[in-house]
């Protein structure tokens, strides 16, 4: 327990921990002293000087050591003749604390004046205007007119593009060194710092491209004025005009919670639009921040070529129908097609989504897949972390483990949140075939092959259990693995991560079955801040898993045995091209979707469904949190929820559905499921206060992401939290065979990636490589090929051209290549390599 | 007030080839070392240096020897780092130091790692002094070649490296974390404290950072004694300082002489007064950071220490003393403060970054007899504003000459200013 | 283009061994002052040069050039002759001194004369304000001459003969 300290602040007495600052503290009891550079979840720097206050301790006997007193008997209690600074002091026994004199006042008038003397007051036009803190305590502190010469102001750069995603007013900026401090200290990526000095030092960047960061839209939140702005909402509104809606990311499995501002606007024909994207505070998930593509990935719900009405296919065309025409047409359809079919659905829909499409295909017998490359959903629901679970508390006597993953490109605030926990002390382990950026907080490191995650985790077992299960020969248990596996047996609490680096379903089922061992073998399952987690590629991957879907093994020969198919949220197509016969051939198909894709294109029906962004839904996260999002703008008018379609559908072919809110599904999942038991909407509403407070009147202080009014969301119980143990079941590892010169190609995630929510964010697009492949130099030597040459990559029957990159961190034999960006590899597969056309310098 | 008959700093200038390794031995040198590795515990090093009441030459004058009684012996390895940065306005004796007598210098520097048990040392200098960090290198390689520095030293278990660290123009690197900073290949930017160097210095190790002519006494202190030391100063700043004179009068240079020493000694006695015709009109003691003193013939009699200068109303500083003559108006002489405190402001801290700003142009204006009576007050007003609030000693420097100018020469600022409109 | 690591490989490794091998980045400042010798100014080729060196980014890098007045991030003369007119060289005639030799030169303070040879600006103190007029030459991207050298005690007619003999080099 730390020592708690007793002071006073403002005449009000509060007890804090030692260690507490004098700002927090106050903070704490209501009382705001205004800052400019301090964050709370920053380190101080004492650079603004705007907190600075009356500061008196208590005078001390020195001979005794005792607290000399006043008359009165009260402590006596002497002033320094300087001003302190809040935000630097840590708090001490008895100390008084005075932010109201006039001395105080005077100093926030003094350096308040300061500030403005260089500043551009273009707060008319400014973005900040607002919400903005330097104007506020403008407002408060600052004087009523301005004593410096409008001639001798510090003119500078009003635009300045610090890359395709932030922009810089260098007149507005305040030297604050917020942003500089967070790039280098929260996320690792100093990429924008100082330039010059005095007067004169500025925000700049060198990097390539442009502050080149996952995390860059933060700045914008924490700075204090109007300097740094994104590039989609500067000058696009006034704060005050918008409102805000909660959300929840729909990019990866953190789960983000988020606020969207919205506003009615003429330039977008009276639509109410979405105007930017804000990290809402959940303190167990994403704290105050979330990342770039979670922040610009939303353009896409405006695009124009969204799907208006109801589709069906009249000879070659697709034609617009009612929806009462479609549904009943796919309900026959349905009928008709019995138990042969098929419904394949994505981690992109929502748990009620998911579950009406599962119970529809139940009631004919159908069969269900998850579209996905990743498998191991099952087993987070059985050794999953446990109900409570928070990566904020683990420090000293914690592991992580990272296996196979490069968890900054897969999900990138649990990057952040991993690191912060090795900071706290918590031991790192990072098993990975090449080094990623986790690899700097790692304090131990396990290279494997390609090919050997699963064996490397068992390995880990072996050198700790009696129950030994079989390795391939050519892993060894080298002294990092065992190292490892005594750390992990030894820890207090253990969280192990698994990604999909390498990995297509089978490799992924296997590590997952083998990390899960791992955890059961060294007893860490079944409480909190212990268990699995899937770092899944899609927002709600485990939700699906949770309503039942699975992927299937052998996607082609289901598509192939089908009668029916019904897509929803999937385009298997646009992702390989190699399965237009297949599909081509299937007797009917069904397509729900936001757009026209390459699947959709050779549909039967396609059915226009709304996104997360104009409906009611619910997501469980990888940490398997269950938390809501809410309409945010108005759904095109023809385009329904996937929830309501699929029920509408079920309706009709006399299967029993909700279809009337997503409240009710929630209702019914709640009812059959017994992991869901008892969770419901207002649950799922229900929030708390969160450390450290923002989003109050006092913008300064944390920025200007919003405060959680709207769910914290519910962290569901794995099976081994409810007294379930599963049985070890221990997973072949197959080897893949390369040909002689042949190269093995493995899948990598990358963040920006040519998924259909980034590659319809204009913003975005300017970050989406060309389609490439990355070898070693040695390798690329061999290829007779250098770094941005154009090669031909063959998979079977398919050629693919693509830009060649090299990178001295990837094993010999090996290619990266990244998903989603026009390689059609989905899972580990020999490819032939060679240059297609020399790269023109 | 004892004359100094031999030197103790400014050595080279009664041994010639005092640079050079075997007459800096003949003379003694190296045998302090000597006996401090072989024959003395760190603490009785420290013991000698407290006892001497030695008080850092670099203008705070803080003891040397309880600095390093302030090491923190839990965390290792500890650094000393020697201040060679002097870029304050009318500075430059160390640089005498470090190019006339090095291996004093150098000497005092090893006296230091020992006594607080450094393996390494960096020697900082202004990036300026590119032709002294070369001289001193060829200086650290002759020591290294005499078994002076390395490993094993006279046969114990003890070693040490020095080396050099050339900055690159930033006045704020002398102040000591920001030279540290600086030195760890960052902005030469302040840091908070606490923690203080000795706890948490170079590379978060505890450092000890020294002046160089803080160390260049050091050999001489171990050699003969504290009580010898003692013979020379005062009873609270014992010792010989080298003041550095500059401005208007007729022979400018590096004086060393016992602190107590009083201004018109130094100014008329060793710095042959004013040019022919000129009257002394006001002195700045601590540089360009000072405040202006009157020139008064009991200013004139205030003994250089730490104690008396502030009764004039100054501090001693880095005792780089600027004589004013009755020819300059002190309006021009604060633009010339306002321009390079404005030029050497680091940026961190609010009032410094901008108030150096805002005074720099107040001054110009005024200087340039384009400002009213009214500019005068507003100068003094900011730098009243700045005045308490900076991040670091920066910030309160630039306002020194500021405020006392205003305050003890109004005349000179009635004169050039134009009657309110 | 060969890298600096190769063109001035002892430099580089003696540069480095003064410095805890997991402190590298104390390394920047002398490697771009090698880097100053090298091409006359540090470009953002060089920055990134550097920065891989020491083990930080091109921007982190880029500000420790901004900061500092030694480092230059744009190319003017092979010799910057920096005047000092800090207060105490004022007080012995530097202003006079600087203005004179840049009329002399035909150039504005600052300004760098048309064969791209000598450039003349105005610094702060260099602690030798005992010796004004002064000034120190900054050698940058020559051969012959490298780093700095300090001149005290000038006259217009000793500095314009010595900007004469850095001409001839
Ligand atoms: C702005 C500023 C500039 C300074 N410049 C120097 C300097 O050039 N040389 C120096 O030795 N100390 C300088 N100091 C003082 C140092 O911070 C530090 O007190 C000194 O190096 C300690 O050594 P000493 O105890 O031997 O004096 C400066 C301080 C400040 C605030
Ligand atoms: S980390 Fe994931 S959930 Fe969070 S904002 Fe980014 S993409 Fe969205
Ligand atoms: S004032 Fe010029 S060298 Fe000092």
């Amino acid at each position: 327990m730390t020592k708690q300290i007793t002071l006073t602040i403002d005449e009000k007495q509060v007890t804090v921990p030692q260690g507490t600052l004098v700002v927090d503290a106050a903070k704490k009891i209501g009382i705001d002293i205004p800052v400019f550079c301090y964050h709370p979840k920053m380190e101080p720097v004492g650079m603004c000087r705007m907190c600075l206050v009356e500061v008196g301790r208590p005078v001390i006997d020195r001979t005794t050591g005792q607290a000399v007193l006043e008359a009165d008997g009260t402590p006596k209690v002497q002033f320094g003749p300087k001003l302190e600074t809040a935000c630097t002091l840590p708090v001490s026994e008895g100390m008084v604390v005075v932010g109201m004199s006039d001395k105080v006042k005077a100093a926030r008038k003094d350096v308040v004046e300061f500030l403005l003397t260089s500043h551009p007051l273009d707060c008319p036009v400014c973005d900040k205007g607002g919400e903005c803190p330097l104007q506020n305590l403008t407002m408060a502190h600052g004087v009523g007119e301005s004593r410096f010469n409008y001639d001798e102001k510090m003119h500078l750069a009003k635009h300045v593009p610090l890359g395709e995603l932030i922009f810089l007013d260098r007149e507005r900026c305040i030297q604050c060194g917020r942003c500089v401090r967070f790039q280098a200290e929260v996320v690792d990526d100093p990429v924008i710092g100082f330039y010059q000095r005095g007067r004169a030092i500025q925000i700049a960047t060198f990097s390539e491209p442009g502050f080149d960061s996952y995390f860059s839209g933060n700045t914008t939140d924490i700075c204090p004025v109007g300097a740094l702005t994104t590039a989609d909402f500067r000058f696009g509104a006034r704060p005050w005009e918008m409102r805000a809606t909660a959300s929840i990311c729909a990019q990866c499995p953190v789960g983000c919670n988020i606020t969207f501002n919205i506003r009615r606007e003429a330039k977008s024909d009276g639509e109410i639009v979405i105007k930017r994207t804000m990290p809402r505070q959940n303190e167990q998930v994403n704290e105050t921040w979330i990342c770039d593509k979670g922040r610009f990935a939303y353009h896409f719900t405006e695009g124009k070529e969204r799907l208006t009405a109801p589709l069906i296919r009249r000879g070659d065309d697709l034609t617009p129908v009612s929806w009462d025409e479609a549904i009943e047409f796919v309900a026959q359809a349905l009928r008709d097609a019995g138990s042969d079919l098929l419904t394949l659905a994505s981690g992109r829909l929502s748990n009620e989504d998911l579950f009406n499409l599962r119970s529809l295909s139940d009631a004919f017998n159908g069969k269900t897949a998850l579209y996905t490359h990743m498998a191991g959903g099952d087993l987070t629901a059985q050794v999953g972390v446990g109900q409570g679970t928070n990566f904020a508390d683990l420090g000293a006597g914690s592991v992580i483990l990272v296996v196979a993953s490069d968890l900054e490109e897969e999900a990138p605030i649990w990057w952040l949140r991993v690191k912060q926990a090795a900071e706290r002390g918590a031991t790192l382990i990072v098993a990975n075939p090449r080094p990623t950026k986790t690899d700097r907080y790692a304090s131990q490191k396990i290279r494997y092959a390609y090919g050997n995650e699963a064996a490397t985790v068992l390995a880990m077992i072996n050198a700790l259990s009696a129950k030994r299960p079989e390795l391939p020969g050519k892993v060894q248990a080298t002294a990092e693995i065992k190292n490892a596996a005594e750390t992990i047996k030894n820890a207090e609490n253990v969280i192990a991560l698994f990604g999909s680096e390498g990995l297509g379903l089978e490799g992924s089922a296997a590590l997952a079955q083998a990390c899960a061992n791992l955890l059961l073998v060294t007893n860490h399952t079944g409480r909190a801040n212990n268990g699995l987690i899937g770092v899944w590629p899609r927002a709600n991957e485990q939700g699906a898993w949770d309503m039942g879907l699975r992927p299937a093994a052998d996607l082609k020969a289901a598509l192939a045995a089908a009668k029916m198919v019904y897509v929803a949220a999937a385009d298997p197509l646009g992702d390989d091209p190699a399965l237009a016969a297949t599909l081509g051939e299937v007797p009917f198909m069904v397509v729900q979707e936001l757009y026209l894709t390459e699947t959709a294109k050779l549909a039967d029906v396609v059915l226009p469904a709304l996104p997360f962004t104009e409906r009611e839904g619910s997501f469980t996260s990888g940490e398997r949190r269950v938390q809501r999002f809410y309409p945010a703008v108005l759904p095109r008018p023809q385009a329904r929820p996937d929830y309501a379609i699929t029920g509408e559908i079920a309706r009709k072919a006399g299967v029993d559905a909700e279809t009337d809110s997503a409240a009710r599904v929630m209702g019914r999942i709640a009812a059959s499921l017994p992991d869901y038991a008892g969770i419901h909407y207002r649950r799922l509403a229900q929030v708390q206060e969160q450390w450290p407070i923002v989003g109050r009147g006092d913008l300064y202080y944390g920025g200007t992401g919003y405060e959680n009014k709207q769910g914290l969301g519910v962290q569901l119980a794995p099976a081994a939290q409810q007294g379930q143990a599963p049985a070890l079941t221990w997973p072949q590892v197959a080897e893949i065979a390369v040909p002689e010169g042949s190269l093995l190609a493995v899948p990598v995630t990358v963040l920006y990636d040519q998924g259909i929510t980034v590659s319809t964010s204009p913003l975005l697009q300017t970050r989406i490589p060309q389609p490439y492949l990355t070898v070693c130099p040695a390798e690329a030597q061999r290829l007779n090929a250098e770094a941005g040459d154009l090669v031909q990559v063959s998979l079977g029957e398919q050629a693919v051209k693509v830009t060649l990159r090299v990178d001295e961190n990837i094993p010999a034999g090996v290619a990266l290549a990244p998903r989603s960006l026009g390689l059609p590899i989905f899972a580990p597969a020999a490819i032939q390599v060679r240059v297609a056309q020399k790269a023109t310098v | 007030m004892t004359e100094i008959k031999q030197y103790v700093l400014l050595r080279h200038r009664d041994v010639p080839g005092l640079d050079q390794l075997d007459v800096y031995r003949q003379e003694g040198g190296f045998a302090a070392f000597q006996q401090a590795v072989t024959a003395m515990q760190p603490g009785q090093v420290t013991d000698v240096v407290k006892a001497s009441g030695l008080r850092g030459r670099g203008g705070a004058g803080f003891p040397t020897g309880m600095k390093w009684s302030f090491i923190d012996n839990n965390n290792w390895p500890h650094y000393v780092v020697a201040n060679a940065d002097e870029s304050e306005p009318g500075t430059f004796k160390d640089r005498e130091i470090m190019e006339k007598n090095p291996f004093q210098f150098l000497e005092g520097l090893a006296l230091c790692c020992y006594a607080v048990q450094a393996n390494a040392a960096y020697i900082y200098l202004r990036g300026e002094f590119w032709q002294q960090a070369h001289f001193l290198d060829a200086k650290i390689a002759e020591m290294e070649a005499a078994g002076l520095l390395g490993e094993h030293l006279f046969g114990t278990e003890y070693s040490l490296r020095i080396y050099t660290h050339l900055g690159a123009g930033a006045y704020i690197c002398g102040e000591e974390t920001a030279l540290l900073e600086s030195l760890e290949g960052k902005l030469g930017q302040p840091r908070l404290r606490p923690p203080f160097p000795p706890s948490f210095g170079l590379y978060g190790k505890p450092t000890i950072v020294n002046n160089v002519e803080t160390l260049a006494n050091l050999p001489l202190i171990l050699e003969k004694g504290a009580a010898w030391y003692r013979t020379y100063g005062t009873d609270k700043s014992p010792g010989v300082k080298i003041f550095s004179l500059s401005g208007k009068v007729n022979k400018p240079g590096n004086y060393e002489l016992p602190l107590g020493t009083t201004f018109r000694q130094l100014i008329f006695q060793h710095g042959g007064g004013l040019p022919e015709g000129r009257q002394i009109k006001a002195i700045m003691p601590a540089g360009a950071s000072s405040s202006l003193i009157v020139a008064t013939e009991q200013a004139l009699d205030t003994p250089m220490d730490y104690e008396s200068v502030p009764s004039v109303g100054a501090q001693l500083g880095s005792a780089s003393v600027i004589v004013i003559d009755d020819s300059v108006n002190v309006a021009w002489l604060i633009n010339k403060t306002m321009h390079f405190f404005k030029h050497e402001s680091c940026g961190k801290c609010t009032p410094c970054r901008d108030g150096t700003y805002w005074m720099m142009h107040l001054a110009e204006r005024i200087a340039g007899g384009e400002a009213s009576w009214a500019d005068v007050e507003l100068l003094r007003e900011v730098a009243g504003q700045v005045k308490g609030k900076c991040f670091c000693a920066l910030g309160e420097f630039s306002i020194e000459a500021v405020l006392s100018s205003i305050e003890r020469f109004p005349a000179d600022f009635e004169q050039i200013t134009h009657k309110e409109a | 283009m060969t890298s600096l690591a190769e063109q001035y490989a002892d430099e580089v490794q003696a540069i480095l061994a003064k410095y805890p091998p997991e402190q590298k980045r104390s390394a920047v400042m002398p490697l771009l002052a090698l880097v100053q010798r090298r091409d006359g100014f540090v470009s953002k080729a060089a920055l990134q040069e550097v920065a891989q060196m020491c083990g930080i980014t091109s921007t982190e890098t880029a500000s420790i050039v901004g900061f500092y007045t030694l480092y230059h991030d744009e190319k003017k003369g092979t010799y910057r002759i920096q005047v000092c007119t800090d207060l105490c060289c004022a007080l012995r005639g530097a202003d006079e001194f600087l203005h004179k030799l840049c009329e002399a030169l035909g150039i504005p303070v600052g300004g760098t004369t048309p064969d791209g040879k000598i450039t003349v600006e105005a610094v702060m103190c260099l602690a030798a304000c005992d010796k004004a007029p002064m000034f120190q030459v900054q050698a940058l991207g020559s051969v012959h001459h490298d780093g700095l050298e300090y001149h005290e005690n000038q006259t217009v007619e000793s500095a314009l003969r010595l900007i004469e003999e850095l001409r001839q080099k």
